[in-house]
C-alpha cells in the first residue's frame, strides 16, 4: 500500500517538475490570459466572454494558418506577484505564445515589465493606465483599450464646449484617478485656458464616505463636476449627491460612467444628464456594433457589457496578429502587431507604431433614465486616434525607448 | 455654522453602521477571545440578506422587516458556524481560531459570488425616508437622520441587555474571567454560542442598514474590517460604549478630514488610531490586559531540542535535493520554487515572533514589504546594484522595525496586534500616497536582477540559499542563549524579569530580528517578480504569513515554513480551478478542525504515537 502511494506520489511530483512537452507544431496555437476573475468578477467575465466568442469564431472559419486557437484562462487573485508566476507558467510550460489580459492597471504593468524582460508579446486589453504605453512603456507592450488620457481628453473636449469655468473632481485616490485628473486638468486647461480648478476631493478607493465628499464639493462652489468614481463608490456618490442637490444646474463629466458595468446596477437612479463615456449597447441599429450585439446576446443570453467589446477586441487582435506573423514566435509576433489594423464592431482599430497604443476609441453621450435604466443619449464614437498627444509630445512621454 | 452641523451629523450617520458591527466584534472578542476575521463577512451577509428580503417584501413594512430578517438570519449563520467549526477550535493555540475565521471569509466569498453574481446590488430606499430635510439651510438625508436616532437606540438595547439580564450578566462573567464562570456550572458552550451569534448578528444588521446609502458589493467584507477593527482598539476590545464613543470619533473626523484635508483618506483614520493608543494603550475606555489572560491553553509545550542526527541527514538530503532542482526541474519549476522559497522566509519570520515571543503581529507585511520597496527604492532611486540592495533590504526592514517595536511594544497581546497593523498600514498609505518616490499603486517596476543572477536558475539557487540559510539563522537563535531567554519572557515575564532579564528589550530584539529577516524576504521578492506594488504592505499580506504560521503550527520550530511551503504550492494549484476560494476555505477549515496543533505538530503527534 505505501509503496503504491510512494510510487504515484513521485509519478505526480515528477509529472509536475518534468520538462514542458515541446511546442507541438500540429496543435492548437496556446494564447496565455491572464486575469482577476474572482476578484473582479462583474468586469472579467463579460471580458472572458467576449474574448471566449471572438476565438470560437476564428476557430469556426478555420483558425490560423490550419491550426486552431486555444486560450487558457488563469487567475492571478489580482496580485502582481501572482500574475508574474503564472505568466512564467504560460510561456514555459503550457507552450503560449503570448499572453493577453488584466484589468488592473498594477498587473498589467508588471505583466510589461515582464514581458520586456523576457521578450514575450504582451496584449494589455484592459488596463487603463497611460505609464504602460508611455513612461514604462516597451516594445513588447501593447495596449487595446482606450487609455486613462485618451477618455479624459473626451470628456475634456466635451467640457471645453460648456460655459462652465470653475470645476472640481472627484477620484479615488490612487494612480487611475490622479492620472485620470491630471488628464482633464491638461486638455481642457488647453483648449479653455481661463477655467478654473476650484476643489479636488481624493476618496479612498471602494471608501467613499460619500456624504462628506458631496458636502466638500458643495463647499466648494464648481459650476460643474469631474467625476472619476466608479462601482460601489459611484453608486454612492450618485445617491448621496441627487438627495443633497450637488447635481442641480451643474454640468457632470462622469469617466467610465456609461459603461453598463457600472451604469447597469444604479437603474432608475442612474445620473441624468451626465456626459460620459461608455457603451450603448441597447442603441445600435443596423451597424456591425448591432451585429456584434446580437451575436453576443444569442450566444450568452445576457446583453454584452463594455468588457465584452474589449474582450471581443482582444480576440479579433490575437488572431490579426497571429495571421499576420511570418512564425509564431515571439519577434515575429511582436512585429505583427506594430502598425496591425484590425476590423471590429466599432471598425478599424489601429496599434500604433509609435507607442503600440491600439486606437480603439470610446462612445461619448449623455445619460437619461430610460425605462427603469440608465442609458446614454446623443452618442456618438470618438475615435482614440484623434484623443493621443501629437507625436513628438508621445516620444517625450515614451523617454524610456 | 450650518455646514460644521450638517458634518457633524454625516459623521453621526456614517457612525451607525460602523458601531452595529464594531460592537458585535467586541463582544465576541470579550466573552470568546476570537479576533473574528470573518466580521467583514457576515456584514456583508447582512446586506445580501436584507437586499434580497427588500426585493420579496413589500412597503415600509418589508423594508424594516427585511433588516429584522437579515439581523437574525446571520445570527442564525453565526450560530452555525460557532457550532459546526470554532466550537472545535477553542482548546488550540492562543488565536489560532483567527485561522478558522480566515476559511470562513473564503467560503462566504464564493458563496456570495455564486448566488448574488457579480454585480453590484443598489440597495433599495428606505420607504418615506427618501429625500432631505434642510437644517439651517443644509440637506440632510431624512435616512441619515433615522440612522442617527436609531444607533442609540440600539446601543441602549444592548447596554440594557449586558447590564439588566442574565445573560448579560454571564457575558460580562465570561469577559472577566472565562474559566471561573465555567468553574461555577454555567454551560460555557451555549454562552459562546449565543455571544457569537449576537456578535455577527450585530454586523448583520449594520449591512442590512446601510443599503439605503449604499448596496451590497462583493468588497465590503474587506472594505469595512480595518475601519472595524480600529474602531474597535481605539473604543478599547470589549467595550460596548467604547464601541460607540470611538465609531462617532472615527466617522466625525474621518468626514472633517475629507473636506479639509481630501488627501488624507487613507491615512486619517490610523494616525488617529496610534494616537489614542499612545495616549492610552488600551483604548478609550478598554481595560488593561492581564498577563497570560489571553491563555496558554492546551498542554504545556516540550522543550525544544536540537533535531537528532537522524533528522539531520534527512534535511540535509532533502535540501540537497532541492538544490538540484536545476538538474531536473522545468523552467517553471524553478519560478515556484523560488516563490515558495521566498514565502517560507517570510512565514518562519513571522514564526519566531509567534513561537519563540510570543507577539502576534497583524502587521507583519510591514517588514516585508518595506525590505522590498527599501530594494526597490534603492535601485530606482540611487542606481544601487542588486547585492547591495539585498544587503540593505533587511537592514532597513530591521531598522523600521526597530521604530515601529519601540511603540508598539508598550502594549501587549490584542493591542499590540493592532498596533502592528496599524503602522503596516500607515505605511502602506505612505507608500500610495507618495506617489513621486514610491510609484504609488503603480508601483515601482523593471528592478531585476543582476546580469550574474539573471537566469532562473541562477536566481532560484541565490533565494534558496539565502532563504535556507536565513531560516536556519532564527533556528539557529531559537536554540541560542537569546531564544530561551525569550521564551521564558513569553511564559512568565515576571519571573524572567525577576530572573534580571530585559524582558521588553528581549521582545523588542525579537521583533526586530523577525523584521530584519522578513526584509530580506522581500528584498529576494522584488528581484524574483522584476516589480513591487503596495499589494505587498496590504492587510492581506500580513494575514497570509499569520495563516500559514498558524496552519504550520505555532508550537513548533518548523511550522513557518511548512506551513509556507504547504500554502503557497497549495493557492499556486488551487487558483487553477472555478472555485478556488471555496476549496481553499474549506481545506483550510478541514485543517483546522482536524489538526488544531497545526501540520507539524499533528505530524509529530501521530509520530510519538507510532513510536512512543
Amino acid at each position: 500500500m505505501f509503496r503504491r502511494t510512494f510510487t504515484a506520489l513521485s509519478a505526480a511530483v515528477l509529472a509536475a517538475f518534468a520538462l514542458p512537452a515541446a511546442a507541438q507544431e500540429d496543435g492548437p496555437i496556446v494564447i496565455g490570459e491572464i486575469n482577476h476573475f474572482k476578484r473582479m468578477a462583474a468586469f472579467a467575465e463579460p471580458y472572458r466572454k467576449g474574448y471566449e466568442m471572438a476565438i470560437e469564431e476564428v476557430n469556426a472559419a478555420g483558425g490560423i494558418a490550419g491550426r486552431e486557437i486555444a486560450v487558457i484562462y488563469r487567475d492571478d487573485q489580482g496580485e502582481p506577484g501572482e500574475a508574474i508566476r503564472i505568466a512564467e507558467e504560460l510561456m514555459t510550460r503550457e507552450g503560449a505564445v503570448m499572453l493577453t489580459g488584466s484589468i488592473l492597471s498594477n498587473v498589467g504593468l508588471a505583466i510589461s515589465s515582464l514581458a520586456d524582460r523576457k521578450g514575450w508579446v504582451y496584449l494589455a486589453s484592459e488596463p487603463l493606465a497611460d505609464a504602460l504605453v508611455w513612461s514604462e512603456g516597451n516594445p513588447w507592450t501593447f495596449r487595446l483599450r482606450a487609455s486613462t488620457y485618451m477618455q479624459a481628453a473626451m470628456l475634456a473636449e466635451e467640457a471645453a464646449k460648456t460655459e462652465a469655468t470653475r470645476f472640481a473632481t472627484i477620484a479615488p485616490n490612487y494612480a487611475y484617478g490622479k492620472d485620470a485628473v491630471a488628464a482633464f486638468k491638461e486638455v481642457l486647461t488647453a483648449l479653455k485656458p481661463e477655467v478654473e480648478f476650484v476643489g479636488e476631493q481624493w476618496p479612498q478607493l471602494f471608501q467613499i464616505d460619500a456624504g462628506a465628499e458631496v458636502q466638500a464639493l458643495e463647499r466648494a462652489k464648481p459650476d460643474a463636476i469631474y467625476n472619476v468614481t466608479f462601482g460601489p463608490d459611484l453608486a454612492k456618490f450618485v445617491r448621496e449627491g441627487a438627495d443633497r442637490g450637488l447635481f442641480e444646474d451643474r454640468a457632470v463629466f462622469g469617466l467610465l460612467s456609461g459603461e453598463p458595468e457600472y451604469l447597469e446596477p444604479l437603474g432608475a437612479e442612474a445620473p441624468e444628464g451626465w456626459v460620459v463615456t461608455g457603451y450603448p449597447w441597447y442603441a445600435f441599429e443596423g451597424d456591425a456594433n448591432a451585429e456584434f450585439v446580437a451575436d453576443y446576446t444569442a450566444r450568452w443570453e445576457e446583453s454584452p457589457k463594455n468588457g465584452s467589446l474589449v474582450g471581443y477586441m482582444t480576440g479579433l487582435s490575437v488572431a490579426a496578429a497571429l495571421e499576420r506573423a511570418e512564425s509564431f514566435a515571439p519577434e515575429a509576433i511582436r512585429a505583427a502587431f506594430e502598425g496591425l489594423s484590425v476590423t471590429g464592431p466599432v471598425g478599424e482599430v489601429t496599434y500604433r507604431e509609435i507607442d503600440n497604443q491600439s486606437t480603439m476609441g470610446a462612445f461619448v453621450g449623455t445619460t437619461a433614465v430610460e425605462e427603469g435604466a440608465g442609458v446614454m443619449v446623443d452618442w456618438a464614437y470618438r475615435d482614440g486616434a484623434a484623443y493621443l498627444p501629437e507625436d513628438a509630445e508621445v516620444k517625450t512621454r515614451r523617454a524610456a525607448e | 455654522m450650518g455646514l460644521i452641523l450638517a458634518q457633524i451629523l454625516t459623521g453621526l450617520a456614517n457612525a451607525g453602521a460602523l458601531f452595529m458591527v464594531a460592537s458585535g466584534l467586541s463582544l465576541i472578542f470579550g466573552v470568546t477571545r476570537i479576533v473574528n476575521f470573518a466580521h467583514g463577512s457576515f456584514y456583508m451577509l447582512g446586506a445580501y440578506l436584507g437586499w434580497s428580503l427588500m426585493q420579496v417584501l413589500p412597503g415600509s413594512f418589508g423594508f424594516w422587516g427585511a433588516i429584522l430578517l437579515a439581523w437574525l438570519g446571520v445570527g442564525l449563520i453565526g450560530a452555525l458556524v460557532e457550532i459546526v467549526i470554532l466550537r472545535r477550535v477553542y482548546a488550540a493555540p492562543e488565536l489560532f481560531q483567527l485561522v478558522a475565521t480566515f476559511g470562513v471569509i473564503l467560503i462566504v466569498q464564493d458563496l456570495a459570488l455564486m448566488i448574488w453574481g457579480p454585480e453590484d446590488l443598489l440597495g433599495p430606499r428606505a420607504p418615506g425616508l427618501r429625500g432631505v430635510v434642510r437644517i439651517l439651510g443644509e440637506p440632510v438625508p431624512k435616512y441619515d437622520l433615522a440612522l442617527i436616532a436609531l444607533t442609540p437606540l440600539v446601543a441602549l438595547a444592548l447596554w440594557a441587555l449586558i447590564t439588566r439580564t442574565r445573560f448579560g450578566i454571564l457575558v460580562r462573567a465570561a469577559t472577566q474571567d472565562r474559566e471561573m464562570v465555567g468553574a461555577l456550572g454555567v454551560n460555557q458552550r451555549w454562552l459562546f454560542t449565543a455571544t457569537f451569534a449576537l456578535g455577527c448578528a450585530l454586523a448583520g444588521l449594520g449591512g442590512a442598514l446601510q443599503l439605503p446609502r449604499g448596496g451590497a458589493d462583493l468588497l465590503m467584507d474587506f472594505t469595512i474590517l480595518t475601519s472595524v477593527f480600529v474602531v474597535v482598539v481605539v473604543g478599547g476590545m470589549g467595550s460596548l460604549p467604547g464601541a460607540y464613543l470611538a465609531s462617532v470619533l472615527i466617522s466625525v473626523v474621518g468626514v472633517f478630514g475629507v473636506s479639509y484635508l481630501p488627501q488624507s483618506t487613507l491615512a486619517l483614520t490610523f494616525v488617529v488610531m496610534v494616537a489614542v493608543l499612545m495616549w492610552r494603550p488600551f483604548g478609550l475606555l478598554g481595560r488593561e490586559e492581564v498577563a497570560g489572560e489571553l491563555g496558554q491553553v492546551g498542554p504545556p509545550e516540550d522543550p525544544i531540542a536540537p533535531a537528532s542526527a537522524r533528522m539531520r541527514l534527512l534535511v540535509g538530503m532533502a535540501l540537497a535535493a532541492l538544490a538540484a532542482l536545476p538538474v531536473y526541474g522545468s523552467p517553471f519549476a524553478l519560478v515556484l520554487a523560488t516563490d515558495i522559497a521566498i514565502f517560507c522566509l517570510f512565514a518562519a519570520s513571522l514564526h519566531f515572533l509567534l513561537g519563540q515571543a510570543g507577539l502576534v503581529s497583524f502587521g507583519h507585511a510591514a517588514f516585508y514589504g518595506g525590505g522590498a520597496y527599501a530594494a526597490a527604492l534603492l535601485v530606482r532611486h540611487a542606481g544601487a546594484p542588486m547585492e547591495l540592495a539585498l544587503l540593505l533590504a533587511p537592514l532597513i526592514a530591521g531598522g523600521l522595525a526597530l521604530g515601529i517595536g519601540f511603540v508598539a511594544l508598550r502594549a501587549s497581546g490584542v493591542y499590540f496586534a493592532m498596533l502592528t497593523l496599524a503602522f503596516a498600514q500607515l505605511l502602506w498609505s505612505l507608500v500610495w500616497q507618495w506617489a513621486g518616490v514610491t510609484g504609488g499603486s503603480d508601483g515601482l517596476i523593471g528592478i531585476w536582477p543582476a546580469r550574474w543572477a539573471d537566469s532562473n536558475t541562477v536566481f532560484y539557487l541565490l533565494s534558496f540559499a539565502l532563504s535556507v540559510g536565513g531560516i536556519l539563522t532564527l533556528r539557529h537563535a531559537a536554540h541560542a542563549p537569546f531564544g530561551y531567554a525569550l521564551r521564558a519572557a513569553r511564559d512568565n515575564a515576571p519571573r524572567a524579569a525577576a530572573t534580571g532579564f530585559d524582558t521588553r528589550a528581549l521582545q523588542w530584539a525579537a521583533f526586530t530580528f523577525a523584521g530584519a529577516m522578513a526584509g530580506l524576504a522581500g528584498g529576494l521578492f522584488v528581484f524574483a517578480k522584476g516589480s513591487v506594488f503596495p499589494n505587498e504592505l496590504e492587510i492581506a499580506r500580513s494575514f497570509d504569513a499569520l495563516i500559514v504560521v498558524f496552519l504550520g503550527g505555532v508550537k513548533t520550530l518548523s511550522g513557518g515554513w511548512v506551513g509556507g511551503a504547504v500554502f503557497e504550492a497549495g493557492v499556486d494549484w488551487l487558483t487553477r480551478f472555478d472555485y478556488w476560494r471555496l476549496a481553499l476555505g474549506l481545506v483550510v477549515l478541514f485543517i483546522v478542525t482536524l489538526a488544531p496543533q497545526g501540520l507539524v505538530g499533528t505530524a509529530r503527534a501521530l509520530w510519538a504515537r507510532v513510536r512512543p
